[in-house]
């Protein structure tokens, strides 16, 4: 894909854009809220990828991490600026911070661990149901939206790790 | 097609600090949702939260290596007990609140005189809150035009999409988007598919996947013409019709139409996204301005343009065809989300009008189709090849419109600025409709359409409009 990038096709930014974007502008909205502005920062992430197709380092990480760690960090860095030093502007962020880290981890579980919370999310299926729908047994899709949730409660861990050191 | 956010409750209740020692009576694992829909075993709504008090976790770390049994927590069924182990597998859907009111009776039972399972159980709790909503359901297909607008002004493309390739892959893409939209209890809802068989209305249903089968086959016949290859084989035929019962054969031959409607359909839709993006890499490939690049009719869909007829060598350029793709892809993807309740919005203006164009060049084949059956109205005038004939003025509305003056005598038949303007019959209907109308998605008696004139040359133009539709 990088190599694709490089070489300025653009059908590749396209494909690029529909594997990623629902992920860069996710993780983005959960840090901002508003559309127009995680629309930009969903812009700000593949115009990055594409004028400087070196910045994602393929031994760093897979491209889906790479987006989203930008739509992070540009999402945040937007927030911040937007936030100023308001009262709890930091608690905000770090909150915010938080989901967006959890929303990464969704989208880079494994696929059956991921399509197992999809389907089970919003607390309306069964998972009896979950597990005829994968084709898969009861006790399966119990283990697969434990572990998946245990996966998913690891987002936590770093926002608590810096309120215990402010704390201290 | 939302569905409720599961992490818009109980704010807060994660700060418990001491596992509830000063909150008398509170429990100490609250249900995971206050309102849990009452299925038919439900006690009613507000009991299951009460179904246990508070107790102190670290007091019991004791007996919960030791015992692993919970006290008499009745099983699924009524009766028998959970182990610890079956309890522990619980917790997951617990959280989620995908199990049954009984088995979620066991576990908060269980979490009373459990502390491992308890701060387990908290913990998942916690992580059910950071489950975003279900995937953001409305990207705006705005939103991919900007996106790519924009860092292609930062970085020209060395190899662009070509405009008239772009229509298609942008529609690919919302039809991409919306598929990942459906809900799982939605894939086996039937598709209504309506379009004319002659002048009589025709329709189907068919399952999503077929849908997309049917665009795969459809597609197919252009990744043939361009060099890839055909997913129906090298000797699969042309005809649209039997190329898209050839391959549904070929899906249930192979088993691929067995299972849940949702993998059943997956397979389907990757095979179609992969051949689409396939068929956008390869446009980009070929490059090229529209119109330039020419492909003999024979190895085309002969429904791009009716009456052209695959003797003599007629050509019909790769703009059209791939346009005519990303026509069909929008009127199924329109199919699909109609059928699960879906808002779904026109192309943008630049490629709407790049459809509408494309259409109405289709029109005169279809009228002189139309006439050559006896189906025709008004009546036949002849005219000599490029000599100028009647005309019907269409004036498109929106976005994508534009003023077209169709030739009612002969395709061939050359539009002057002077017959232009002596048009014997002017038709004014929205951009969208009047596509809407191509596909068969209406009907013309439906349409908004105002036009003034030759009333029989209008009812001529739009029964040609419909003609153009099919499956």
């Amino acid at each position: 894909m990088r190599r694709r990038l490089e070489s300025g096709e653009a059908a590749a930014l396209a494909e690029l854009y529909d594997r990623f974007a629902s992920l860069a502008y996710g993780i983005a909205h959960r840090v901002l809220t508003d559309e127009e502005t995680t629309g930009r920062v969903t812009r700000d992430v593949f115009g990055r990828i594409w004028a400087t197709p070196q910045s994602f380092d393929p031994d760093q990480g897979p491209m889906r991490s790479w987006i989203a760690g930008e739509a992070h960090r540009l999402a945040v860095a937007r927030l911040r600026r937007r936030e100023g030093t308001a009262a709890g502007s930091a608690e905000r962020i770090r909150t915010a911070s938080t989901a967006a880290r959890a929303d990464y981890i969704v989208t880079a579980m494994p696929a059956p661990l991921r399509e197992a919370l999809e389907l089970a999310r919003g607390g309306r299926t069964d998972y009896r149901e979950v597990a005829r729908e994968l084709g898969i047994t009861d006790a399966e899709a119990r283990r697969r939206l434990r572990l998946g949730l245990q996966l998913l409660a690891s987002a936590t861990t770093y926002p608590d790790d810096v309120r215990r050191e402010q704390r201290v | 097609m939302t569905a409720a956010r599961p992490g818009s409750r109980e704010p807060g209740d994660q700060e418990q600090p001491g596992g509830g020692a000063g909150a008398a009576g509170a429990p100490r694992v609250p249900a995971p949702r206050g309102g849990r829909a009452p299925g038919p075993a439900a006690p009613g709504p507000g009991t299951v939260p009460a179904v246990r008090r508070g107790t102190a976790p670290r007091q019991r770390t004791g007996r919960e290596r030791t015992g692993g049994r919970p006290g008499a927590a009745p099983g699924p069924e009524g009766d028998g007990r959970l182990t610890h182990q079956e309890l522990m597998s619980l917790l997951g859907v617990w959280a989620l609140d995908a199990c049954s009111v009984q088995e979620a009776a066991c576990v908060e039972a269980h979490l009373n005189d459990c502390a491992r399972c308890a701060d387990e159980a908290l913990r998942l709790r916690d992580a059910v809150t950071l489950l975003g909503p279900p995937r953001s359901l409305d990207l705006d297909p705005q939103l991919r035009h900007g996106v790519l607008e924009s860092a292609l002004a930062r970085r020209p493309a060395v190899r662009p999409v070509p405009g008239w390739a772009a229509p298609y892959d942008a529609e690919a893409a919302r039809l991409d988007a919306l598929l990942h939209d459906i809900n799982a209890d939605e894939w086996d809802i039937p598709v209504r598919v309506r379009w004319f068989a002659g002048e009589e209305r025709a329709g189907r249903s068919l399952t999503v996947a077929q849908v997309l089968d049917h665009l795969v086959a459809m597609d197919g016949l252009l990744a043939r013409a361009v060099g890839l290859p055909d997913p129906l084989g090298a000797d699969a035929p042309a005809d649209p019709l039997e190329r898209t019962e050839t391959r549904w054969r070929l899906v249930t031959a192979a088993g691929g139409d067995s299972g849940p409607a949702r993998l059943v359909a997956a397979r389907a839709w990757e095979e179609w996204r992969e051949q689409s993006r396939e068929l956008v890499r390869t446009a980009a490939r070929r490059g090229g301005r529209t119109g330039e690049e020419m492909l003999p009719v024979s190895v085309c869909d002969p429904g791009i343009f009716p009456g052209l007829g695959a003797a003599a060598g007629p050509r019909i350029p790769l703009s059209d065809a791939y346009l005519n793709r990303a026509f069909a892809c929008w009127t199924h993807a329109g199919d699909i989300a109609d059928a699960v309740d879906y808002p779904y919005e026109a192309p943008l203006g630049a490629h709407l009008r790049l459809l509408v164009d494309l259409t109405a060049r289709r029109l005169p084949g279809s009228i002189a189709g139309r006439r050559r059956a006896g189906l025709a109205t008004t009546r036949a005038r002849l005219t000599t090849a490029g000599a100028p004939g009647r005309t019907v003025h269409l004036e498109i509305e929106g976005a994508g419109g534009g003023d077209y003056w169709i030739p009612l005598d002969s395709p061939t038949a050359a539009v002057t600025r002077v017959a232009a303007r002596d048009a014997v019959a002017q038709v004014a209907l929205a951009d969208v409709e009047f596509c809407r109308l191509a596909a068969g998605r209406q009907s013309p008696a439906e349409a908004a359409v105002a036009g003034q004139g030759d009333q029989a040359a209008i009812s001529d133009v739009l029964s040609a409009l419909t003609a153009l539709s099919r499956l």
